[in-house]
């Protein structure tokens, strides 16, 4: 069932969003204050042998090196750096990451949306696929398909294939679940009136599939597509880890989480709900233009 | 707006110069659109008083649903002003001096019948076993004895709209209103519950206030017969029914009967050319 | 829509029965379990089974006995497959570390236990559990607190859908980072990862009465908290399961993922990412099977609650 709440008009929304987003903003320097105080008092203020003020600890839990909760302007700054002071294709900028991740989200997400649509046509044809298949498929959702990512990158490893495929394949993976659920639902979803009025044509399956079907399932299709590229950014990014991969946001932030580097994974983590928000948002376009003459 | 009676009989003539249950004075609702405003209500005057069964009948736009909502509560007015037994509508609200039927049931599906007719007695303060013996009363008035463990989607449109019912008499409020309350059912059926309704209020005499557009309900049901039109909503013709106080379905086969209903329908066709 | 071909019941059981037993046979050729190379007259009664296999599997899904058709045709598919990946994992004589055979997995499970069980209560009892109680309890109470607040819902819900755009991946690292190593970081995690949707469900499902309904209350003077415990609340029923057995499936997926961030050495996460790492394939995929069995059961349990909190709901009557 759909739990969405219908937004309000993006103006009503901007003074709300932007309080919370200045009381979250605020919060968070006081917490990384509060947070980084011990440390900060340990290692720079006391060996100083100086005594300190309020105004030193602020500044110095603002702008640690190594801090347990970064400010946001230290978050701002790296997330910066990295984009303009090294060159694309090297691996201390962002950009490189974000390629790598983004082309292995994409291509699974190509290859997991066929198979859901391939899938379901299958198995809304076939009443043997739809009663031995479909219940293994819905039954696998409840399954933490997420664990099997290092399984898979290891048989796939054995066979030979490496680099951009086998972490595709998870994010296929995970793709092409909710397609597929969605896509069944959204193929069957014609009304029986309407099945029968294409029946009165002497259509084929085929052209009921084309003609009735397909537009049909459509507004099923495109929530599902949202949810699996989300899905399949997370598995390419699980998909980096076990590896010991070098490239991609994942295998940044394990690198980042190994060498304690906090601003390194803060900045990976601003990048990748970037990178989230971008797939997502080129999703819900393309709703828009395939829907956009329907109500 | 005119109050005109007919050739009244004075039985009915003395039950309208008692203390009024409603009076409506000057009342007007007007909403703010986004071109012009509307005039859903203008100048209405009406006094109902107690005992009487009142329909309120007219087009779509007329008004008479915006005149029940304000003696409700549920729609403030732009002016004029609104007595609901000699209070506010909004203290009488509060004081649950009426009971309200909708257009749909409205019954809660997690609640079986009986839970859904104990409803207003526990928000009331009712104990649960005070307020289960009085429910159990009012589902036998309605003749659905034996029903009370049932869901409401496992009855019929018109068991579930007299469900409604029940629950609206359970706690003998003095003013019932009742919304199109027959619509969505069946004429068979309709009928029936129309029977049942007449045979309620013949026992216990509560004022009744019932809209409807279905001029044979009308005329078949009430004491008086409001008759509105739209644009401004107004009332047209108050009709004093001539007809006897105990009326069976064959009565509608009756020449009383039918010239009753003439008036209305003149009515109604004088409103509407205005 | 095709008409489903009338069969006999008897014929159908008869396929099933003749099947299984020539699969008991060919159990005991020696190429079934290894001690042999297979011939091709092993082939011929393979490729002969696996017809047979799909033939037994067309005719029980044509049945129409009643409401366990579904499950008997998924559950025949299902033993097939293990019976098939058995038999063709051995007689190629595949390697273990690349894909052990089904009877290979159950032995590891059965002399792994006690390891698995420590790993089931570490990831499952304390992580996921606490997780899922804290972030759905706190989803919900937050919800019910803005319940009256428009403007703090209109600048909640967007930073919300925002959080669930960031991949749980990423904030795995840092939980470990504040929290340590052992249980309470992945719990923390699953709290971030269910608080939103049970918060945006929750609201949701405040706002789904009806208007005559809650003009039904109004009538009766009934105040707000009156109002929402008789009516919102139960009526908000559907939309809070719903979130709750989705926020089931995030939780064991978020606990397990963020173990492979750093993990003492028990956890379901941790055994797979190291197993898997040492190549013991058998283990990481008993691993896998504890965890799927425990999310179905868990899934399983929610539906049966939910039939009982909110049987009147359409959905779950069967409409």
């Amino acid at each position: 069932m759909a739990t969405t709440i219908k937004p309000a008009p993006w103006w009503e929304q901007l003074l709300p969003v932007a309080v919370m987003l200045l009381a979250v903003i605020i919060l968070w320097y006081g917490a990384a204050c509060g947070m980084n105080a011990s440390g900060a008092i340990e290692r720079v203020l006391d060996p100083t042998g100086n005594p300190w003020t309020w105004q030193d600890l602020v500044s110095v839990t603002l702008n640690m090196e190594r801090p347990i909760l970064p400010a946001p302007h230290q978050i701002a700054l790296d997330f910066w750096s990295s984009l303009v002071d090294w060159p694309v294709d090297s691996p201390r900028n962002l950009l490189y990451h974000v390629a790598v991740t983004g082309q292995t989200t994409l291509v699974g997400f190509v290859m997991g949306t066929l198979l859901g649509l391939v899938l379901s046509i299958l198995i809304v044809h076939s009443r043997t696929l739809d009663r031995a298949l479909l219940p293994w498929i819905v039954a696998s959702q409840t399954v933490p398909v997420l664990a099997i990512a290092p399984i898979v990158l290891v048989i796939l490893g054995s066979l030979g294939l490496e680099g951009l495929l086998p972490k595709a394949v998870i994010a296929m993976y995970l793709c092409f679940f909710p397609v597929t659920v969605a896509m069944v639902q959204g193929l069957r979803s014609p009304q029986v009136i309407e099945t029968e009025m294409m029946h009165t044509y002497a259509a084929n399956r085929w052209q009921t599939l084309w003609l009735l079907r397909m537009p049909a399932a459509l507004p099923f299709l495109f929530p599902a597509l949202r949810v699996g590229i989300a899905a399949g950014l997370v598995g390419a990014m699980v998909a980096e880890l076990p590896t010991g991969a070098t490239a991609g946001l994942g295998a940044r932030l394990l690198t980042g989480s190994y060498y304690g580097n906090t601003l390194a994974i803060w900045s990976a983590l601003v990048m990748s709900a970037l990178l989230g928000l971008v797939l997502t948002t080129f999703v819900a376009g393309l709703e828009r233009v395939s829907l956009r003459h329907r109500r | 707006m005119n109050s005109v009676s007919a050739n009244a009989n004075p039985a009915l003539a003395s039950r309208t110069d008692a203390r009024p249950a409603v009076e409506v004075r000057n009342a007007s609702v007007v909403y703010q659109t986004a071109d012009t405003p509307v005039a859903a209500l203008s100048d209405i005057d009406l006094r109902i008083g107690e005992g009487e069964f009142v329909s309120l009948i007219g087009p779509s736009g007329c008004g008479k649903t915006t005149l029940l909502r304000v003696i409700a509560d549920l729609e403030p007015i732009s002016a004029g002003s609104v007595l609901v037994n000699g209070v506010t509508p909004h203290d009488a609200r509060l004081a649950r001096a009426y009971g309200y039927v909708f257009q749909s049931p409205a019954l809660f599906p997690w609640r079986n019948v009986l839970a859904n007719v104990m409803l207003p007695l526990q928000i009331q303060g009712n104990s649960a076993s005070q307020s289960r013996v009085i429910a159990l009363e009012h589902l036998e008035r309605v003749g659905l004895s034996g029903f009370e463990k049932k869901y409401p989607w496992q009855l019929s449109g018109g068991m579930q709209q007299r469900v409604s019912i029940a629950r609206a008499l359970a706690f003998e409020p003095k003013i019932l209103m009742m919304d199109e309350p027959f619509g969505a059912l069946d004429e068979i059926t309709r009928d029936r519950l129309n029977e049942q309704l007449q045979q309620l209020w013949q026992r216990e005499r509560r004022t009744v206030v019932f809209v409807t557009h279905s001029i044979a309900e009308a005329v078949y049901l009430s004491s008086r017969i409001v008759v509105m039109s739209p644009r401004p909503g107004r009332i047209v013709k108050v009709i004093e029914s001539p007809l006897p106080d105990e009326r069976f379905l064959a009565l509608r086969d009756t020449q009383a009967f039918m010239d009753v209903a003439h008036a209305v329908r003149e009515a109604l066709a004088d409103g509407h050319n205005d | 829509m095709q008409p489903a071909p009338h069969h006999s019941h008897t014929l159908t059981l008869a396929a099933v029965a003749a099947t299984a037993l020539a699969a008991a046979f060919l159990l005991l050729h020696p190429a079934a379990h290894g001690d042999a190379a297979p011939t091709p007259f092993f082939w011929l009664c393979t490729v002969a089974l696996g017809a047979g296999a799909i033939w037994t599997i067309r005719r029980v899904a044509a049945l129409n006995t009643g409401r366990f058709d579904g499950v008997l045709t998924a559950g025949l598919f299902g033993l097939w497959i293990l019976y098939f990946w058995q038999i063709l994992v051995v007689a190629f004589d595949v390697p273990r570390v690349l894909l052990p055979a089904p009877a290979l997995i159950a032995q590891s499970l059965v002399e792994n236990w006690p390891k698995l069980w420590g790993d089931f209560n570490q990831t499952v009892v304390r992580a996921v559990t606490v997780g899922w109680v804290l972030g759905s309890g706190m989803g919900f109470g937050v919800a019910v607190a803005i319940d009256r607040m428009p403007f703090l819902q209109r600048g909640l819900l967007p930073l919300a859908s925002l959080t669930s755009t960031v991949p749980l991946v990423a904030v795995a690292p840092i939980a470990v980072m504040w929290f340590g190593f052992e249980w309470p970081s992945k719990a923390a995690v699953v709290v971030l990862m269910t608080f939103f949707p049970m918060l945006v469900s929750t609201l949701a499902g405040l706002q789904a009465s009806g208007k005559l309904e809650r003009e039904l209350m109004y009538s009766y003077a009934a105040g707000y908290r009156r109002t929402l415990w008789s009516l919102r609340l139960p009526a908000a029923t559907p939309f809070i399961f719903g979130a709750l057995k989705v926020n089931a499936t995030l939780a064991l997926i978020g606990a397990i993922v963020a173990e492979f961030f750093g993990s003492p050495t028990v956890g379901l996460g941790f055994r797979i990412s190291t197993e898997a790492s040492r190549m013991n394939m058998a283990l990481v995929w008993s691993a896998i099977v504890v965890a799927a069995v425990t999310g179905s059961v868990a899934y399983a349990l929610l539906v049966q609650l939910e039939r009982r909190a909110a049987f009147w709901h359409p959905s779950v009557r069967g409409k």
